[in-house]
């Protein structure tokens, strides 16, 4: 954007603490009318922080925040509003039960007579819809039914509602499918030319090229650089973000060497979601799966720990058919899984770091005798994945998701298993974090276990597998040795090519 | 097959937590000075003592309500058990002191089959433990009427009695040791053990998120249901001290669900699960029920308890919920 252009948004030296931690150290930034500007950061950067800030939920320590031109000091998020600043979460702020409209309008519902003027609700919201280009999205929709892309852009349109002339935008695509990326793609160059600024925080570097004018890099609370996307690299963001080359991104792959024996194998294995899955997982080998959501890549995960069991073929591990009833036979057959759903399934939030890591040990193999000892080991090894922490003791709802992530390995890991599903393991995981559970996982195989890593990021994929399956339709629609390309997956998962013989 | 190289530690002292427990402590001291204030003999050691044995039942009933609590459940059968044990034992015993030793076994082993129930149909049934223990509530108030055709038959023996009203007299120091107190100390031990255990802390994590429990292989239904049964034993065991102190009538459990569940909340758990510690959950006993002392000694009318007891789990949920929904 031009410099000529009088900023919407401007913050000068924006500095925050908590509790005496300096979480935002004098940040600079600027929004134009109609710029997309990223904000990359690694988790615990200050990203957050600063959003909040904008959007009225903290008051800074020092520094201004300038909105069209004018200081503002917000009391509130309500304040924030009102003076046109909107924030779409990564968790959205919907009523399942309620209309497109109703949502939309919550809280300042058109009225006539002191009542909800439902028809004027309801072509004021097809008119906000049409402005933004999205007129298939019926106005009386019920918005628990709709997918999430659309429930995102209800999430938008609200924030339109409110006459948002800057929207923040938290990781919009984390929930989002391949293909809805594409749509939220048009919607943001439509918001964009209607002259909405937009901050836009995220994870993946794709999306920042694709989208952004400019870039912010942040790093422990400061303002690393301001770029033009134009001018960027994924190398130099990586580096600024992290000190560190993409280069090094990927662990190196197992030589032919030290893959061994088969060590789970699955012969016609089905259930409600899955048909047809005939593979074999060996011992030191990543097997990667592809897929689009829904294809029955977390199903075949879940499948395999008990969750949803297979209703038919057979699963035999190291050779012995073995039925995985329940996430318990299946942890006892030395099966561990890591849930896409961290929050929801992966960790208990508000029990120490220490109980967590302990959680699989005491469940499935009480003891009576040597509590102290297995205790010692599990110190030791959240010590070794390098969990960051206040200690063993503090709740592990206060980490970052790469540091509960950790948690759940060491948990796992304290059973020392053969076979280890991972689904989505470094979703919503800052990138130092992410590179640290890669080269776990390709340890983990290079130490003799058999991996199973389930992954939408598709260069992360290509990167960790020594082979791959994609799915389609709840079945495997073909295998792409190490050095396929994006493209070759791609192809299978939405089946544009034959079914490669497996 | 050892995956990763494990980081050897430094030893680690296992540091005790009182922190959580702190403004309950400073709430219990500040009422033990408003008690002796207005009657300074309480801190005699006979009435102490006596005092403490008399809590017994109630900080029993709110560690068996804790396990419930903890794991995300409710128990609101317990009154109504305690009622039933009590009138049922009366029946049974009909003053006949060779029979007190198999009653007691009968009652521990109802109540323990009582939680049972409530766990099964919690469990399996998947009716909210709300209801499935309201519905038990309500069972066993009728059951216990019909059974007895409207008044209480029959009548503890003395040997049955002695737990709930009788003392270890003449002791030095302490003067004296009510039998309930005892009863009180290897149970309250037992409690804080269990929860030390493998048992204990799965059983918390359950209460958390039962998703990520049962994802790592525990056996969520199990465990709750093993948790409601500790509840009925607990409810056995107040029955037996209750039926003591106080003899047979069909109040004698009345309203202690609520008692318990407000001990328990004052004791700094969490409704719906995942948080707080047994000794929390019986301190909050001691608590409440010095708080009635208290009320009693300033001759503020024993009908308020409800209204107090209401009023304080508003405050002490509203509280909680503050503490710890910001970050």
């Amino acid at each position: 954007m031009s410099d000529r252009q009088v900023p919407l948004l401007a913050l000068r030296g924006i500095s925050k603490s908590f509790f005496g931690v300096r979480v935002l150290d004098g940040v600079d930034l600027d929004v134009a009318p109609g710029e997309v500007h990223a904000v990359v950061g690694e988790n615990g950067a200050g990203k957050s922080t600063l959003m909040k800030i904008v959007s009225g939920g903290y008051a800074p320590d020092g520094g201004t925040v300038e909105f069209a031109g004018q200081p503002r000091v917000f009391g509130g998020p309500r304040d924030a509003q009102r003076a046109g600043i909107g924030i779409i979460h990564q968790e959205f702020n919907l009523l399942p039960e309620r209309t497109v409209a109703e949502n939309v309008y919550l809280g300042h519902e058109p009225k006539r007579r002191g009542l909800v003027d439902r028809r004027q609700m309801l072509s004021r919201t097809r008119d906000l819809l049409a402005t933004i280009g999205e007129t298939a999205l019926p106005a009386d929709a019920v918005v628990g039914r709709l997918g999430v892309a659309q429930q995102q852009v209800v999430e938008i349109a609200k924030a339109l509602a409110l006459d948002a002339r800057l929207l923040i935008m938290d990781e919009p695509t984390a929930a989002l499918a391949d293909h809805e990326v594409e749509l939220l793609y048009g919607l943001v160059r439509r918001l964009q030319r209607q002259g909405i600024g937009l901050l836009y925080v995220s994870h993946r570097l794709t999306e920042v090229f694709d989208l952004s004018d400019r870039i912010t890099v942040l790093k422990d609370g400061r303002r690393v650089r301001t770029m033009p996307t134009a001018e960027a690299t994924a190398e130099d963001l990586v580096r600024q973000m992290v000190g560190r080359e993409l280069s090094s991104y990927y662990p190196d792959r197992a030589a032919a060497e030290d893959v061994g024996a088969v060590r789970l194998s699955v012969r016609g294995g089905g259930n409600r979601k899955l048909r047809d899955i005939d593979l074999d997982l060996r011992a030191g080998e990543v097997l990667g799966i592809g897929g689009l959501q829904g294809s029955g890549r977390s199903a075949l995960a879940r499948a395999l720990f008990g969750v949803e069991p297979f209703t038919t073929g057979v699963v035999t591990i190291d050779g012995t058919p073995t039925r995985l009833r329940s996430p318990r036979a299946a942890t006892r057959a030395g099966v561990a899984y890591v849930s896409e759903d961290r929050k929801g399934e992966g960790i208990a939030a508000r029990q120490s770091v220490l109980d967590n890591a302990l959680l699989a040990s005491r469940a499935v193999f009480p003891a009576r005798s040597g509590r102290a000892a297995r205790t010692v080991r599990v110190r030791e090894l959240l010590a070794a994945v390098e969990v960051r922490s206040a200690g063993d003791d503090q709740e592990i709802r206060f980490l970052s998701g790469g540091n509960q992530q950790k948690v759940v390995l060491a948990r796992w890991l304290a059973l020392d298993p053969l076979i280890l599903l991972f689904d989505e393991p470094t979703r919503g995981i800052d990138v130092g974090a992410k590179s640290a559970i890669h080269d776990l996982v390709r340890r983990l195989a290079r130490a003799g276990a058999a991996v199973l890593m389930i992954s939408s990021e598709l260069p992360e994929l290509l990167g960790m597998s020594d082979r791959m399956l994609v799915m389609r339709d709840g079945r495997v629609a073909g295998e792409l040795p190490a050095g396929a390309t994006e493209e070759d997956v791609v192809a299978l998962a939405v089946g544009t090519v034959r079914e490669a013989a497996a | 097959m050892q995956l990763l190289q494990r980081r050897p530690l430094p030893p680690q002292l296992t540091r005790v937590r009182l922190g959580g427990l702190l403004p309950l402590l400073v709430i219990l001291a500040v009422l033990l000075v408003l008690v002796t204030v207005r009657q300074p003999d309480f801190l005699a050691p006979a009435s102490l003592m006596s005092f403490l044995g008399r809590s017994a039942p109630i900080i029993l009933l709110a560690a068996g309500q804790y396990f419930v609590i903890v794991s995300g459940e409710f128990d609101l059968s317990v009154g109504s058990l305690v009622t039933a044990q009590v009138v049922v034992a009366a029946r049974l015993i009909d003053s006949d002191p060779s029979r007190t030793w198999p009653v007691v076994l009968v009652m521990l082993a109802g109540g323990v089959l009582v939680g049972l129930v409530n766990g099964l149909i919690t469990t399996r049934l998947r009716v909210p433990s709300f209801i499935t223990t309201l519905g038990m509530f309500l069972i066993l108030v009728g059951a216990v009427y019909l059974w007895s055709n409207g008044a209480p038959k029959g009548g503890l023996s003395e040997e049955f009695r002695r737990f709930g009203r009788r003392a270890f007299e003449d002791v030095p120091v302490l003067d004296r040791i009510p039998y309930a107190l005892l009863v009180l100390l290897v149970l309250a031990t037992l409690a804080v053990l269990l929860m030390r255990s493998d048992f204990g802390r799965v059983l918390v994590a359950v209460g958390d998120n039962p998703r990520t429990a049962e994802l790592s292989g525990a056996r969520v239904r199990r465990t709750r249901t093993i948790a409601f049964m500790l509840s009925g034993l607990a409810a056995a065991i107040a029955a037996i001290l209750i039926g003591g102190y106080s003899g047979v009538s069909f109040q004698a459990g009345a309203g202690l669900e609520f008692g318990a569940i407000t001990a328990v909340v004052l004791g700094g758990v969490a409704l719906g699960g995942g948080r707080g510690s047994v000794v929390g959950a019986m301190l909050g006993a001691l608590t409440l029920e010095l708080l009635f002392t208290l009320m009693n000694f300033y001759g503020v009318s024993g009908a308020l308890r409800p209204t107090v007891q209401g009023a304080i789990i508003l405050f002490a949920v509203a509280v909680s919920t503050r503490r710890f929904t910001s970050r």
